[in-house]
């Protein structure tokens, strides 16, 4: 299966600024993708494009060599957010959240950490690194077929960084995953990726 | 680590107060209620009393209990208020939620807000209380559509952004309908502010309902309401006469306040911001 | 680098701060977020207080400044150059000889223009000088004076921030989170105006959840976990494990992606679970019956720990 991304532009129609110009890629089943990029470059946009959430001004985004619009309901293209904090509802107990996920399995939650303490509470009550775990989990249900990790490291301190990321990398074999893994830290990137792109 | 702190708490102490208030003011609706034929009573024998021991508020001009007639005066402003603000917080939910269904309908909505919102309030209550011809149904009407804009408005601004927001953008992504994104995200956000909404516009309602039937264009002059005495008092101020003004006027004012402080401890109750206040 | 006066500019000792919570209609608890928490600050040195987000650290840059939430208490003992730093005294000093740089560029005016906010609404020839070298500095041309707060990129408003901040040529710095979102080269660069600050003599102290930015720059770390300080360590100790003196800090050290990447198992204890003794002990591979017990801050090594053993 493969993903991919022809000649993307996309510009903010604010103030008109292109923050994407005539960019394509393409990441494939089993393959872990790192993308580097100077800030400003819009990164969490381009992962946004790829994940369905906001619409390029040109090119287009297939999986499989059909546009990720044909596919309906269960999106096969997840994306991790940089803020967990404000990925989940700050009134919804976190074993809500977790059920939005489809059918998470509870091997999931394991590799990940989560305690069933954390079940009962709610957003407010918990740390960014144990909310992201749940970002995390909920993303893992069945029909993902590719993860887009934007920064989603990049608040945590290097234990949990650690921890995350080596559960993620286990899944991401496990289920023959593509991953596409965004960061500012060269060094994670080389570590947790198969192929590097520089923007 | 937890400790339980001790000393003054002041939400207890406001929850007190709520509690307090909201059995006081369902004493005055229930005395009121029952109170309705005493009120009209006339005994010329005690007209144009003073406050004393036997009649708190004084009497009239013929001879009517002012303290019976306020508390039915009163009785009958909250059922009123609660009429006119369950209604008009309902109009205010549909057209503030129904902002989320895309521009065009957020742009007739927004309309329609902006459209009464800029006449002024008493001038629209006026005019549409004297279309359906006064009286109990003129006025309920009157304050029922006139009422709902600034609750729309805020529910409006508050699911614009949640429809906004990531947690629901993901949800989106993960497959989960409208219909369980009003039920899961948009409900535990909305209905708080809908019920906080609501108490608060029960003093508005009241003091509007007041201030038309003073103007002779709410309930008419049989009907014991607090309109009707303040204004029937003003007649008789300048004979010296107080307590016909005084004593309803103050506890006009005392019932407002309370709806406040219940609605505004709800409020603060209920939202998580505010856990420290 | 030594210390170089024997009493530290800014001195931190026992500090916790706490905040008072309701739940569940009127429950009302004190949450600790801040306890025993000791650190010093000399003149002409960047420490680095180190942690991850959500463990309070931004509250003890706050605590100093004196701007914690009216819901907050807090106890403990703060000098700066040796004397207590009062309410008092922090009103004439914050702002002018103790900066705080703040994490987002919302603390910016929205109103002003860049210019006007890194004059303080001087304007007179010399003040548009200062303000002209202090822009030109941090690499933000002329016309950067005249924008506003909502038309810079997030880059550019720290760096505003930070112009600002030196303007007024503060003795002590103190930076909450300054790096966040920018890329390496733009975070060092942004790491490297602190450092200057301090080469100028200044005390730094900055916050920050990035180990590996801040043993770049910084000349002592405090590792802050939970609410505390678990160890004091000279950046220079980071380049090998056996000279790092407590357990988490080992750990952190052998998290990191060049160190091996390995992941010690558990979670940051958060909120109203923490642990009454050793807020490690939870994870820790040498815990013992004493670690249940409130553990001293004590010295070892040239830098101090707060664990019983001698690793």
């Amino acid at each position: 299966m493969r993903l991919e991304a022809n000649n993307i532009s996309f510009q903010y129609s604010r103030d008109g600024r292109k923050i994407l110009n005539n960019i394509s890629f393409h990441l494939d089943s089993g393959e872990r993708l790192g993308l580097m990029a100077p800030s400003g470059f819009g990164k969490t946009t381009f992962c946004k494009i790829l994940a369905g959430y906001e619409k390029p001004d040109e090119g287009q985004v297939l999986m499989d060599g059909k546009p990720i619009a044909s596919y309906k309901g269960y999106c096969p293209i997840q994306m991790i957010w940089q803020h967990p904090e404000l990925s989940v509802n700050p009134r919804l107990k976190m074993s809500e959240v977790l059920k939005e996920g489809r059918r998470v399995e509870q091997r999931v939650l394991d590799g990940l950490g989560i305690e069933k303490d954390w079940l009962r509470r709610y957003p407010g009550e918990l740390s960014g690194g144990e909310l992201q775990r749940f970002c995390i989990a909920r993303v893992l249900g069945e029909g993902t077929r590719f993860l887009l990790a934007d920064e989603i490291s990049a608040m945590l301190d290097l234990i949990t960084q650690s921890q995350i990321w080596g559960f993620l990398l286990e899944e991401v074999k496990r289920r023959n995953l593509g991953l596409l893994a965004v960061s500012h830290s060269k060094e994670l990137l080389e570590r947790i990726c198969s192929r590097m792109i520089y923007l | 680590m937890i400790r339980q702190k001790k000393g003054w708490n002041q939400r207890l102490f406001l929850l007190c107060c709520a509690g307090i208030f909201i059995a006081a003011l369902l004493g005055i609706t229930a005395a009121g209620a029952m109170w309705e034929e005493k009120a009209l009573q006339t005994d010329f024998s005690r007209k144009n009393m003073a406050p004393c021991i036997q009649y708190p508020f004084g009497t009239d001009w013929m001879g009517r209990d002012m303290f019976i007639r306020t508390i039915t005066g009163l009785s009958l402003s909250i059922r009123l208020g609660l009429f006119t603000a369950v209604i008009s917080a309902g109009i205010g939910a549909v057209i503030g939620v129904s902002a989320i269904m895309g521009k065009w309908v957020d742009g007739v909505m927004g309309c329609m807000i902006d459209l009464v919102m800029g006449i002024p309030h008493m001038l629209l209550l006026i005019l549409i209380s004297f279309a359906v011809g006064r009286g109990f149904w003129g006025v309920a009407v009157g304050i029922s559509l006139t009422h709902w804009t600034s609750l729309a408005r805020l529910l409006r601004a508050e699911a614009l952004q949640l429809k906004e927001s990531p947690y629901v953008a993901i949800a989106r992504k993960l497959g989960k309908g409208w219909g369980y994104i009003a039920g899961k995200h948009m409900a535990p956000h909305l209905l708080p502010q809908l019920l906080v909404g609501t108490v608060l516009l029960f003093p508005h309602a009241i003091l509007h309902e007041a201030g038309i039937t003073f103007l002779g264009f709410g309930l008419s002059p049989e009907q014991p309401a607090i309109g009707v005495i303040l204004s029937e008092s003003m007649g008789h101020l300048m004979m010296g006469r107080w307590w016909l003004a005084l004593f309803p006027g103050a506890l006009l004012a005392a019932v407002v306040m309370m709806f406040h402080v219940i609605g505004n401890t709800v409020a603060g109750v209920l939202n998580p911001k505010q856990a420290h206040s | 680098m030594e210390q170089k006066e024997k009493t530290p500019l800014l001195a931190v000792r026992h500090l916790s701060i706490s905040f008072t919570q309701y739940k569940r209609w009127w429950r009302r608890e004190e949450q600790q977020a801040i306890r025993d928490l000791s650190l010093e600050v000399g003149a002409g040195e960047m420490v680095a207080v180190v942690g991850s987000s959500g463990s309070g650290k931004s509250l003890l840059a706050h605590g100093v400044m004196g701007l914690l939430p009216y819901n907050a208490s807090w106890e403990g003992d703060i000098f700066y150059k040796g004397e207590p730093l009062t309410e008092e005294r922090l009103k004439k000093l914050r702002g002018r000889e103790i900066v705080l740089v703040p994490q987002g560029a919302s603390y910016l005016n929205p109103l002003m223009t860049t210019g006007e906010q890194v004059r303080q609404g001087a304007r007179d020839r010399e003040s548009r000088r200062q303000c002209r070298e202090a822009l030109e500095r941090y690499g933000l041309g002329e016309e950067t004076e005249s924008l506003y707060p909502f038309q810079l990129s997030g880059g550019m408003a720290r760096r505003v921030m930070i112009a600002a901040a030196v303007q007024r040529k503060p003795c002590l710095v103190i930076a909450d989170e300054p790096t966040p979102g920018l890329h390496l080269e733009a975070a060092k660069r942004v790491l490297s105006h602190f450092r200057e600050m301090a080469e100028e003599g200044a005390g730094v102290l900055l916050i920050t959840h990035d180990l590996e930015l801040a043993l770049l720059t910084a000349d002592r770390i405090v590792v802050f976990y939970a609410g505390t300080n678990l160890e004091e360590a000279w950046a220079g100790d980071f380049t090998q494990e056996e000279q790092l003196r407590h357990p988490y800090t080992r750990a952190l050290f052998r998290g990191m992606p060049k160190n091996g990447f390995q992941a010690a198992a558990g979670a940051q204890p958060y909120g109203d679970n923490l642990p009454e003794g050793c807020v490690y002990e939870p994870r820790c591979p040498w815990r013992q019956e004493q670690c249940r017990q409130p553990v001293p801050y004590r010295q070892l090594r040239g830098g101090r720990v707060r664990c019983w053993r001698d690793i």
